[in-house]
């Protein structure tokens, strides 16, 4: 039961993340945080989890000739480097701690996306 | 130049929570660089891919990372993400993003009490 749970809020992460294009990782935590992952589990497991739909998204944005591939080397060859501070802070917070940043991340992307679907619609 | 500082940015969050990094990424390239925004979302996901895997290296050096429930929830979002991306030509999607936003809202909630 655990599992099919787990693949349909898979399938619905993708969706959303094809529609609104945010990264399906938004959803993938806190779906593998109530599958009993401990928050720096869930963190870890959900970048490994973005992998294939980045993969899938950027092959088909590629053949509509979408992709910059010169701006997405700079920007991903920074952020890889960045990231490695990231892990690191997130290593050195408490699991609690962690999932009160995220849950407050969360409240910023849900403004975000409130205030694009308000400016699209003046 | 600033294509560096969006990457920094980005990487840092995006290994901080687990998540991709193009919700920083595509806003900034679209305030900071005035990319059109198909340019701006499809190149975010190519950084993506790039970002994810050193952050999962990252962590999986503190054994944090379970490949089997990866796969669990990533290879149905990667089967379901493209038919979304086709979705998306033809959807008014300002609804359903309201009702995301509200949705994320309740999430967040649900994570803060836990």
């Amino acid at each position: 039961m655990t599992y099919v749970l787990a693949v349909l809020l898979g399938l619905a992460a993708g969706v959303l993340a094809g529609l609104f294009g945010v990264g399906g990782g938004i959803l993938f935590v806190p779906t593998l945080v109530a599958l009993g992952l401990s928050q720096h589990d869930a963190t870890g497991t959900s970048l490994l989890a973005i992998i294939p739909a980045a993969l899938v998204g950027t092959w088909r944005q590629a053949r509509y000739g979408n992709v910059r591939w010169k701006g997405a080397a700079v920007i991903g060859i920074a952020a890889a480097a960045a990231a490695q501070g990231g892990a690191a802070v997130a290593e050195a917070l408490s699991g609690p701690t962690l999932r009160k940043l995220f849950a407050a991340f969360l409240v910023l992307v849900a403004a975000q996306i409130a205030w694009r679907a308000r400016r699209a619609s003046v | 130049m600033r294509l560096v500082l969006i990457g920094l940015v980005a990487g840092f969050f995006s290994a901080l929570f687990g998540v991709g990094g193009g919700i920083v990424i595509v806003p900034l390239l679209l305030l900071l660089c005035s990319w059109p925004a198909q340019a701006a979302t499809a190149t975010s996901l190519a950084a993506i891919g790039i970002t994810a895997v050193s952050g999962v290296i990252a962590y999986a050096f503190h054994g944090d990372v379970d490949v089997a429930y990866a796969a669990l929830v990533g290879v149905p979002a990667a089967a379901s993400v493209g038919f979304a991306t086709a979705l998306q030509q033809r959807l008014r999607t300002r609804t359903i993003e309201l009702l995301f936003a509200a949705f994320l809202l309740g999430v967040a909630v649900w994570l803060f009490l836990k």
